[in-house]
């Protein structure tokens, strides 16, 4: 199977601005005319990589699927290994990067403090961590594999020009648990993007697969959307990067009936599961329960789509939340938020019509962060309820019933408090003070869709496992695609980065050795 | 756009980054933001005055245009930065200078040329400017001493009230007392920061200006710029010391400590303005304030011909020509001076003093939330 005769410049990586000599690494200096140099160099090679509209997609050594974090780091892992590489990403320009551009951190283990991480966290209480919210459904080889991995994520991505916040940045409080990248998830692809051009990967955009030719567990070509035209590329290897079905509405209605109307996605439009379902088509084994989401509860004003970090709502736990009945129906303050608010996507998604609201009195102000969509203000109960077209006695009975049933204690959102309320069902177990200082204030709440759990799955090459229970000979998976691997069920905040990055680097590098082999 | 609908926008989205926080580690604005939960005007005003328009957060941004939410902070923030010109200008009347301020100060430098010829040819010799004085380099042949000192002087003096009326504006905005600007600690932070152009250096690798890629261009030449704007100060201040505390009487010699503080100062403001005016010709324009184009020009502008005529005047003092390069160098730098109230030298008045306000505000504590990772 000759695909692509590998010339020699295929193998020669640039290295990164050193072709100029004397200005190697010019982008951390601080000597006036060298940035300059390469400022200028940079341009005119960004143009040189960037594709125009209507270059015809040529067969490649490694063909990747996806461009967002996971689809990214395989690209530039498998140019390491000196394939040539194409990048089909289904989103334009502007909206390239998928879920990854809404990011902002990722999980590393850490034996001691680093320049982007505080004190230590370890191999065992990383997968402890892991343990506890995936209720033991995880992959221990793969999952230890990936956490003793995520340590060198950053310096990998670092050696790319991706820069991270200071662990300790003056004001900022950063996580001993999770790295940050500076500007978020955006910046992080933007550099990514430059440095795959630089290195000479060719990246399509507007372009979405929607079927592969498989023989046999071998992937020979994909079939592309672009242009309004149907296109093929044939590759000697390939990388699913192409996230989940998150943003399928038809798919998530035939997995949750018509209640998934309601849902808002939370990132990219772009996630559409078509290229994972046409590859499950070809006797892949899928890995990850079809009817399993991470939901989120959000604010119900968020765009459909791609509303990211700023429509979520911190203040559930500081009063309390109604469905459209005007009742109660879950422990606003069984835990801290972070820890609580991944639950809230389903018990929210379970109410009638996949609304619900959290009220608070003007003793929550300023102790949680701000919300984007403005409150809903009322100076009395009975008025905000009506504003929020909600049954007015319900909701005033609902509150007197709460006020009435508040235990005194000393109130401290920044613990768990010993406020809580007696008698009621069910009981609001922390943080309970009464609702009774005007003006009271409401946000519409809606179940908001992360991401699918449903995937492909993969070994410890990143290998597809076909059906038969063997690996392809050329097809690797990186990212959301694979994450139910190691997520069976529940979420470690900033791990869905780290499987795509180890992952990514695996894959990329898997399929760049099987294409030049 | 009208002032209100640019603070509205401004609020907007202000709001939008104090729930999404991403860009926290990029400058001063986004910690500064983080300590307040609503934007008054007077808030925007010193969060705009905090933002240099480096881009780094509208291309980081994942609600940058096209996405719905249009969020393009160094846009929103150089709009109201402008309009925090004219509201602070002191008189208030002079604020509309600062409208098609590119125009007015063109006029300014024609009126200010008319008038030191005209000055020069009525008080010199009557021979005229072009006639060599008896002396080589003897500038005070051309326009005497007095009338030089006494002009520059008495319009130092109306600069220099301008510009602290504009701050007191500025300071008594923040609710701050005149008390706490003065604290050393905050004054120290905020001297560190300019003079190492702390913001433009994106930790090591610059700002995305010009473009999305980061460069310390910008940094550079603005370097160049204000150490060379410092260093023809210092050679202002000791020629002057020179003259009155020594009696030595000016043109110096080559190697003589003005002329060569002069000198430096002089190239370095040649370079640095051209490089800023060549960045800002090829920088994106998703970010800029067209309308703010001709202040800023206008000052890069009269800084460049300062330097230039300073510089010739220098390489010509000995020729016949010196006349006529006192007199328009003396004419364009009247010109500078009488329009640096008015035009966007203000920049570093109201950014050093919102630096010295985000110094304060940082020893105190804030707002304690709950985070989400
Ligand atoms: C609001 C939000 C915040 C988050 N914050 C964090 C965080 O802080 N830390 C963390 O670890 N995780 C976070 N996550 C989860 C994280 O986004 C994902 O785990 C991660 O981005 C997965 O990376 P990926 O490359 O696999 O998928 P994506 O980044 O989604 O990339 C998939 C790419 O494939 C493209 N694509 C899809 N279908 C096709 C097709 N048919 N053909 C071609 N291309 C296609 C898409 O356009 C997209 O660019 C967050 C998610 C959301 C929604
Ligand atoms: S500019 Fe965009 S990414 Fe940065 S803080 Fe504001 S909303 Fe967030
Ligand atoms: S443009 Fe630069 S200085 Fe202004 S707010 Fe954004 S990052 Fe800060």
């Amino acid at each position: 199977m000759t695909v692509v005769e590998r010339g020699r410049d295929a193998r020669a990586i640039p290295p990164p601005r050193k072709w100029i000599p004397g200005f190697a690494g010019m982008t951390k200096s601080r000597f006036p005319p060298s940035c300059i140099f390469v400022k200028l160099n940079d341009q005119a090679r960004e143009r040189d990589h960037l594709v125009a509209r209507n270059d015809a997609l040529e067969p490649v050594d490694v063909l990747i699927v996806g461009g967002g974090n996971a689809g990214i780091c395989a690209a530039l892992s498998a140019r390491e290994e000196g394939a040539s590489v194409t990048v089909l990403e289904a989103a334009p320009r502007d909206f390239r990067g998928g879920n990854s551009r809404h990011t902002r951190n990722l999980r590393c283990m850490h034996a001691a403090p680093t320049d982007v991480l505080t004190e230590a966290y370890l191999e065992d209480e990383y997968f402890e961590d892991l343990l506890r919210v995936t209720g033991g459904e995880t992959n221990e080889q793969l999952a230890r594999m990936t956490i003793v991995a995520s340590a060198g994520c950053p310096d990998w991505m670092k050696r790319y020009s991706v820069r991270f916040q200071p662990a300790l940045g003056g004001t900022l409080h950063l996580g001993r648990t999770n790295a940050f990248f500076l500007g978020g998830g955006k910046a992080l692809l933007n550099t990514c993007y430059a440095a795959a051009q630089r290195l000479g990967v060719r990246v399509f955009y507007d372009a979405a697969v929607e079927a592969f030719g498989v023989d046999d567990g071998l992937f020979r070509e994909a079939t592309v959307q672009r242009n309004g035209t149907t296109q093929t590329i044939r590759a000697k290897a390939m990388v699913l990067a192409a996230g989940g079905f998150e943003a399928n509405l038809e798919w998530l209605e035939e997995v949750w009936g018509p209640a998934a109307r309601n849902f808002i996605i939370r990132g990219t439009p772009y996630n559409r599961g078509i290229a994972l379902k046409a590859l499950l088509a070809h006797d892949v084994e899928a890995v990850g329960d079809p009817t399993q989401c991470h939901a989120v509860a959000i604010d119900a004003r968020a765009p459909k789509f791609d509303g990211g970090i700023v429509t979520r709502l911190d203040c559930v736990s500081l009063g309390i939340v109604i469905n459209r009945e005007g009742e109660r129906f879950y422990d606003e303050g069984e835990d801290f938020w972070p820890k609580r608010y991944a639950i809230w996507g389903r018990l929210v998604a379970a109410q009638p019509e996949q609304i619900a609201y959290s009220i608070i009195d003007s003793k929550a102000i300023g102790r949680f962060m701000p919300s984007v969509y403005p409150a809903i203000t009322a100076d009395a109960i009975p008025e905000l309820a009506a504003k929020l077209d909600l049954p007015v006695d319900a909701v005033a009975r609902t509150v007197a019933a709460f006020n009435q049933a508040v235990v005194p204690g000393t109130f401290d959102h920044t613990a768990l408090d010993d406020c809580r309320t007696r008698g009621l069902s069910p009981d609001k177990t922390h943080w309970a003070l009464p609702l009774d200082r005007p003006p009271f204030y409401a946000y519409p709440l809606r179940p908001g869709i992360t991401f699918t759990y449903l995937g492909v799955k993969i070994d410890a090459r990143a290998n597809i496992m076909m059906k038969s229970g063997s690996p392809s000979p050329n097809m690797f998976c990186a990212g959301e695609a694979m994450a139910g691997n190691i997520l069976g069920q529940g979420y470690l905040a900033g791990i869905g980065m780290t499987i795509g990055t180890v992952f990514g680097r695996i894959a990329g590098r898997e399929a760049a050795r099987c294409a030049t082999r | 756009m009208r002032l209100d609908e640019l603070i509205a926008e401004g609020e907007r989205v202000m709001t939008v980054c104090n729930a999404c926080r991403y860009c926290e580690g990029y400058c001063a604005v986004f910690p500064a933001m983080e300590r307040r939960l609503t934007f008054a005007p007077a808030d925007l005003n010193y969060l705009a005055n905090l933002c240099h328009g480096c881009g780094e957060c509208y291309y980081a941004c994942q609600y940058a245009p096209p996405h719905e939410f249009a969020i393009n902070v160094p846009k929103v923030l150089t709009q109201i930065r402008g309009a925090s010109y004219r509201q602070y200008a002191w008189p208030s009347g002079f604020a509309r200078l600062f409208d098609r301020n590119g125009l007015i100060s063109s006029l300014v430098l024609a009126v200010c040329l008319v008038l030191a010829l005209l000055l020069a040819s009525l008080v010199s010799r009557p021979t005229g400017v072009l006639d060599p004085p008896v002396k080589p380099g003897d500038f005070y042949a051309v326009v005497p001493h007095g009338v030089m000192a006494w002009a520059f002087g008495l319009v130092s003096l109306l600069v220099v009230m301008a510009l602290v009326g504009g701050f007191l504006r500025f300071w008594r905005e923040s609710g701050e007392g005149l008390k706490t600007f003065a604290q050393p600690f905050a004054l120290r932070a905020a001297l560190a920061d300019i003079t190492k152009l702390e913001y433009l250096d994106g930790r090591g690798a610059g700002c995305t200006y010009p473009d999305a890629q980061q460069s310390q261009a910008r940094r550079w030449f603005h370097h160049l710029t204000f150490y060379g704007f410092l260093l023809c100060f210092a050679a202002t201040c000791v020629g002057t010391l020179y003259h009155y505390g020594f009696g030595w009487q000016a043109p110096y010699e080559w190697l003589s400590v003005p002329v060569i503080l002069g000198t430096l100062g002089g190239t370095g403001l040649l370079i640095g303005t051209a490089g800023l005016y060549w960045l800002k010709s090829i920088s994106d324009k998703a970010l800029a304030d067209r309308e703010q184009n001709g202040m800023d020009i206008a000052f890069i502008a009269l800084l460049f011909l300062t330097s230039l005529t300073g510089l010739l005047l220098l390489g010509f003092r000995e020729t016949a020509a010196m006349g006529l390069f006192l007199v328009v160098h003396l004419g364009v730098v009247m010109a500078l001076f009488l329009t640096l109230p008015y035009g966007k030298f203000v920049h570093g008045i109201y950014r050093g003093a919102a630096l010295v306000r985000y110094a304060l505000e940082r020893s105190r504590p804030g707002l304690t939330m709950g985070r989400e990772q």
